[in-house]
């Protein structure tokens, strides 16, 4: 299975861009999840990035907080994501992330979550509440079963702590485009542009932005500089309002930035 | 690691502690770090500090010896440590005075606070008052109920009060929120923690602004009996105030240090909130520590009649103190708190805050466990004017 710093990579050389489509585990349901993802991999998700909901989602902002509380209400249970993860894969090669705020990893053991999601045929995870600092034992883990991690660079980290965002993941580097929680803004902030700058001062690990992003001259504008938008609040949106058939149209008419 | 207990300053207490945020908020925390230690050893600070308890706070807090209190409860005598006669009526502006003083030394402009039942929020909008700071406090929607009146005493002070509505609208997702506001304004925003949980600095910094109840606690007692306590006793939600007292005795291995939480309808119950009894290591807010989890990882609503006590995660010290053993918590019941508020007010004519009436009830535990006539000091963390209408209910006195 190809990973994702491959699959940026290899698109990048191609002068195409990426979207890195992010959508909750069990919203509305497990399955509908599935659906959902599938669709975003079929019609121009590059990458998918399967959120699993968590009672104390500090980085989000309401639509995903909804989203991923709706899915807690109907019985999302942590195992469920290696059936979505397995049942993506049995229909694409797409590379997938799954993100994860830390606690439920650890209440099911760091490593047998990691092997368990590895065997399922996901690609690593994003960590958003876990700095390089804290993860000695998830970087080990990871590299020991050839798993990607990403972790973040804000615009208020250090030069120094950029190098170490990029040093530490492997994938990308999750370039926060703006200093907030995830949602839409309406202009993305030219902080995101400097924090991917930064970024490449350090490493060529690819780089990819994300909170805000949510429409197409964002996804194109991102593309020029970075190695791919990461989008979700959007996709939810759509979904919300549309179903299967508006979040299928909101991928394509983001992915026509990707040329 | 230290040798002292007394001297441990973090980022781990043992496995417990450390930075779980996200990385947005690194660098104002590095800031805070970096101006609170620089500030620990700066005897212009301390003195700066130490006139404003003095002249504001009301500090140092008397000692009371509660003798009809004792006499209903066991064979023990009873001291209480007065920080209910602190300005704002409780232990928090200890903290909140240090932190406000820490926010004009960085240069910010704008406090935000979690609260739960409002002490902590009314003590910072009081500083921000003082101090001339902009504020906002979450207060979960639930909290503003049973809490009303606190509310009206932020917004009397100034200060903006913004209520929660999501996941289960009490404590934790005041913190949620007040979290992703600092993400966002981390520039001109200090987020003044109220309790000795979150990343650090905080559980190290909030715990050395509440040191002074310890210190004070430890001469007094020496002064008033000629001895050490044989134990101290607190209640513990985050577990500032119990940290705050416990940490002057903490190097006496003689004196006993007994934490007491939220029990609720029983902890063999759903309904409770005895994080450091029923709860497992886990991650929350920015902390490793005891958490109230189900088997995924997400954590579980507590119950308490107590507001400030309504929370499923606690300090990591005292994560890491109960480990060790060098701490003893046990939780004590909804109804059990309530007799003790009661007995309190009738026996020695103080009203204690629901929280406090915890550690209340938990010195006839105490008075099977120590030698005949052994002193014990209480923390008395509050008062309990705001929660006269919980009480009137209760009791049916409204
Ligand atoms: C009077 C009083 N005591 C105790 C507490 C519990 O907090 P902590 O455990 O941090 O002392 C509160 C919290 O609101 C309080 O108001």
């Amino acid at each position: 299975m190809i990973s994702v710093e491959s699959l940026l990579r290899e698109r990048k050389s191609k002068g195409l861009g990426n979207l890195i489509g992010y959508f909750p585990a069990g919203y509305p349901t497990v399955e509908d999840s599935a659906n959902a993802l599938i669709a975003m991999a079929q019609d121009g998700c590059s990458v998918l990035e399967i959120g699993i909901p968590y009672s104390d989602p500090v980085m989000d902002g309401p639509v995903i907080q909804k989203a991923t509380e709706q899915a807690l209400s109907n019985g999302f249970k942590l195992k469920n994501v290696f059936e979505i993860v397995r049942s993506i894969r049995s229909q694409s090669t797409v590379p997938m992330l799954v993100m994860s705020y830390w606690n439920p990893i650890v209440s099911y053991g760091l490593e047998r979550f990691a092997q368990d999601l590895k065997e399922a045929g996901a690609q690593g995870i994003i960590t958003p509440d876990l700095i390089p600092d804290e993860a000695a034992e998830w970087i080990e883990i990871s590299q020991n079963l050839g798993l990607e991690r990403v972790f973040l660079a804000a615009p208020s980290s250090s030069e120094e702590r950029v190098n170490l965002a990029a040093e530490s993941s492997r994938g990308f580097v999750y370039a926060v485009s703006t200093m907030g929680i995830t949602g839409e803004r309406a202009q993305l902030d030219a902080l995101a542009r400097s924090v991917v700058d930064r970024i490449r001062m350090f490493s060529n690990r690819p780089a990819c932005v994300g909170v805000g992003v949510s429409t197409l001259e964002q996804v194109r504008e991102v593309n020029s500089y970075a190695d791919g938008a990461i989008v979700g609040t959007a996709f939810i949106k759509a979904y919300e309002q549309g179903g299967l058939e508006g979040l299928r149209a909101k991928v394509n008419e983001l992915a026509r930035g990707l040329d | 690691m230290s040798e002292k207990l007394s001297e441990g300053i973090g980022p781990y207490f043992g496995a417990y502690g450390g930075r779980f945020v996200p990385e947005p908020l690194i660098r104002a925390l590095d800031e805070l770090e970096a101006t609170y230690l620089a500030a620990r050893k700066d005897p212009k600070f301390q003195s700066e500090l130490a006139n404003l308890h003095k002249q504001y706070t009301g500090r140092p807090s008397i000692i009371t010896e509660a003798s009809r209190f004792a006499a209903a409860v066991g064979d023990l005598r009873v001291f209480l440590k007065r920080e209910d006669l602190n300005h704002t009526g409780s232990h928090k502006i200890n903290n909140v005075m240090g932190q406000a003083l820490l926010t004009k030394i960085m240069g910010k402009t704008r406090i935000i606070a979690e609260t739960g039942a409002g002490q902590h929020g009314v003590a910072s909008a009081t500083a921000a008052a003082y101090f001339g700071l902009e504020c906002v406090v979450y207060m979960g929607e639930v909290d503003t109920q049973r809490q009303a009146l606190n509310v009206a005493r932020m917004k009397l002070l100034g200060a903006e009060v913004v209520p929660v509505t999501t996941g289960s609208r009490t404590l934790k997702d005041a913190i949620n929120e007040a979290m992703r506001d600092w993400v966002a304004n981390v520039d001109t925003t200090h987020y003044l923690l109220g309790t000795v949980a979150g990343p650090h600095p905080f559980p190290t910094m909030v715990r050395d602004f509440h040191g002074i109840i310890g210190n004070e606690a430890r001469a007094q007692m020496l002064e008033l009996t000629g001895s050490l306590p044989a134990a101290v006793a607190a209640c513990v939600g985050g577990g500032s105030n119990a940290i705050g007292i416990f940490h002057g005795f903490i190097d006496d291995p003689t004196v006993q240090l007994w934490g007491f939480e939220a029990a609720g309808d029983g902890i063999d119950t759903l309904m409770h909130a005895a994080t450091l009894s029923k709860g497992t290591p886990g991650v929350l807010h920015g902390a490793k520590t005891y958490v109230l989890q189900d088997e995924d990882g997400q954590t579980l609503e507590s119950h308490s009649i107590s507001a400030g006590l309504d929370y499923p995660g606690v300090g990591p010290e005292h994560a890491f103190l109960k480990d060790l053993g060098r701490a003893n918590y046990l939780g004590i019941k909804d109804s059990e708190a309530m007799e003790a508020m009661r007995l309190l007010s009738r026996t020695e004519g103080i009203i204690p805050a629901i929280e406090t009436a915890h550690a209340l009830a938990g010195i006839s535990h105490l008075s099977s466990v120590l030698p005949k006539g052994s002193s014990v000091v209480v923390n008395l963390s509050g008062r309990g004017d705001k929660d006269m209408e919980t009480a009137g209910r209760y009791f049916g006195l409204l």
